[in-house]
């Protein structure tokens, strides 16, 4: 590491940060929508599949600030329910992808050779499908719920990074650290996990943020094709994308009723990416100059 | 050469067969079958059924007969609608997919050409920070809602153009600007980006100091040596493409293999989704294999006899 960067580090993340109103836009944002999902029941009078017949299809007002639907159930209470499903699925599926592809990419690097080149075929085939067709395919078998979904997904992340774990592993085997480590008698569990990962956990974690509104991105897609989450009795809310599929049938004349969950989604995507856009810069300033423009 | 081409080909060769795998295993997996309705069955006609398809056979001998019909290019029969085989409903499907992503794919690399050289050639002015701004919004904004805003505002508010029709060439236009939006502004951004990287090396001094025009040396040297990593991309791209069409077909009701993948998914027509799948990989694995070549003939300091990657 060298000394600016460690500098950088040293000063910590708040001069960056306040450096950057995006970025700090972007973490409140993602924050807000956490707490507002998790205290759901206590911001919102109405409860999620609470109908209300004479109100049915009402613009945005001050009883509605986000109207109605086709129902009379109130949207921003359903947006707000809506946040506990995207948010759970975006941030779980990471996580899943990122416990299980790490340690099957850092495994599949270290040892190498025969089983190296093996683990990889097996990564190929998930490589060969795209994304959602593979998505799909998945949940079929864990069903179209919210721990279905999550699998499903987790499934479908996982090789994103066992690519970047492994690619990592085979430039850090090559570190003298390594090599200092072997020498005085450390073992391949050890070196592996005291030695190899906290050195790349950088793209690692850069990875991580992507990987959050890529699944919130899928698994709305999904719903809004109709073959995402369908457990309408759970105590979970409704996906946002579902909710834009409910408001799209209504869309000629009630745009409002896709309009907002439609919104939350476009807005959560956009702060995670922006996140990961800022992280990126931060752990490797190479990667800033390329795509801020400020060329060497 | 020869001896990368024929490993580039087994290899792919490899990925289909380990998809198809894959596939049917995962779809023999699946709980309940397509045949569960809400009103039970008689158990002789669902006998006939298992017969015709050939259900009451062991697995393994399912799994043969499936991979020996992939190999002579058979895709099955359609458990939904009995009278067509697989194959036919992908002939009739595919062009339809195609001409769509062909348009997506064509107006998303016309679009980064434009903006990215646009951009690239005055980076921080604020036309650039402008689109640098755009692009992120682009990248971000699922093609879903996309599809949806352009067709309430285009064809229900202003009626200026068709939605949910299929057949004219005016037809074409809100599905491949959705499908194709994401790609271009994703493609645009690479540009701009190794554009800016390449303005900054020894090789641009050279020109610009042989007196070259400021034009030319953007569109000649420059530019030229832009294009290698967007060639790259465009393997992923065509999955993005393909994964887009899923929407768009349904957004736009376009009668394309995508929307029939979908219907196929919500009817449990393991055959069709089985074939489907195997046909996208197949693009997926050709695309794949086209990038690799033309990219060996466009930079010729890759040695292509070294072997993939």
């Amino acid at each position: 590491m060298d000394h600016a960067r460690r500098e950088k580090r040293q000063r910590g993340i708040w001069p960056e940060l306040r450096a950057r109103p995006l970025t700090l836009a972007s973490g409140v944002f993602i924050f807000a929508v956490a707490a507002a999902g998790f205290l759901a029941p206590v911001i919102s009078p109405y409860s999620a599949g609470g109908l209300e017949e004479a109100q049915i299809l009402r613009a945005p007002s001050w009883a509605h600030w986000m109207g109605t639907d086709a129902l009379g159930r109130d949207v921003f209470t359903r947006v707000l329910y809506g946040a506990r499903v995207s948010l759970t699925v975006g941030i779980g599926t990471a996580l899943i992808g990122l416990l299980v592809g790490t340690s099957y990419g850092l495994v599949s690097g270290y040892f190498g050779r025969a089983l190296d080149s093996a683990m990889m075929r097996f990564v190929d085939v998930f490589y060969g499908l795209p994304d959602l067709v593979l998505f799909i395919l998945l949940s079929l078998v864990f069903g179209r719920t919210v721990g279905g979904v999550l699998v499903a997904l987790g499934l479908v992340t996982w090789v994103r990074f066992a690519r970047v774990a492994r690619g990592q592993v085979l430039q850090a085997k090559q570190m003298a650290y390594v090599e200092g480590a072997r020498a005085a008698g450390a073992g391949s569990m050890r070196i592996l996990l005291r030695h190899i990962l906290p050195n790349i956990f950088a793209p690692i974690g850069v990875t991580l943020t992507f990987s959050i509104p890529a699944a919130i991105l899928m698994e709305s897609t999904l719903s809004f094709i109709g073959l995402g989450i369908n457990d309408p009795y759970s105590a979970w809310g409704v996906s946002w994308g579902t909710l834009t599929q409910d408001g799209w049938r209504a869309m000629r004349s009630y745009p409002h009723v896709m309009l907002f969950p439609a919104a939350a989604i476009f807005l959560t995507i956009l702060a995670f990416n922006s996140l990961g856009n800022s992280l990126r810069d931060w752990l490797d300033p190479k990667t800033a100059n390329r795509f801020r423009g400020k060329a060497g | 050469m020869h001896r990368f081409l024929a490993g580039r080909l087994a290899q792919a060769l490899g990925v289909l067969w380990l998809v198809a795998t894959l596939t049917f295993v995962l779809l023999r997996l699946v709980p309940g079958g397509p045949f569960d309705r809400e009103r039970r069955l008689p158990p002789e006609v669902l006998a006939n059924i298992a017969a015709k398809y050939r259900l009451d056979e062991p697995l393994p001998a399912q799994y043969l007969r499936y991979l020996s019909g992939l190999v002579r290019g058979d895709l099955g029969l359609s458990y939904r609608y009995v009278d067509r085989t697989v194959n036919a409903i992908v002939a009739e499907t595919l062009p339809v997919s195609a001409l769509l992503g062909g348009c997506a794919f064509l107006l998303a690399l016309a679009v980064a050409l434009l903006v990215g050289l646009f951009a690239g050639a005055r980076p921080d002015t604020w036309a650039d920070r402008l689109f640098l701004f755009v692009a992120t919004l682009g990248i971000s904004l699922p093609n879903f809602i996309l599809g949806a805003l352009l067709a309430w505002l285009f064809s229900l508010r202003l009626g200026w153009l068709p939605s949910g029709s299929w057949g004219a060439p005016a037809d074409l236009v809100l599905p491949a600007i959705t499908l194709g939006a994401a790609p271009a502004a994703y493609l645009s951004h690479l540009l701009r980006a190794t554009l800016i990287e390449n303005l900054g090396a020894d090789f641009i001094r050279t020109a610009r100091a042989k007196g070259l025009s400021e034009g030319a040396v953007l569109l000649k040297h420059a530019l030229r040596n832009s294009l290698i990593p967007v060639l790259t991309v465009c393997g992923p791209l065509a999955a993005a493409l393909v994964t887009g069409s899923f929407v768009v077909e349904y957004v736009f009701a376009v009668p394309g293999m995508g929307r029939f993948y979908i219907s196929a998914v919500t009817d449990r027509d393991y055959p069709v989704i089985m074939g489907v799948t195997i046909v996208y990989t197949a693009l997926l694995v050709l695309a794949n294999l086209v990038v690799d070549l033309v990219y060996a003939v466009v930079d010729p300091r890759i040695k292509i006899a070294d072997g993939p990657r």
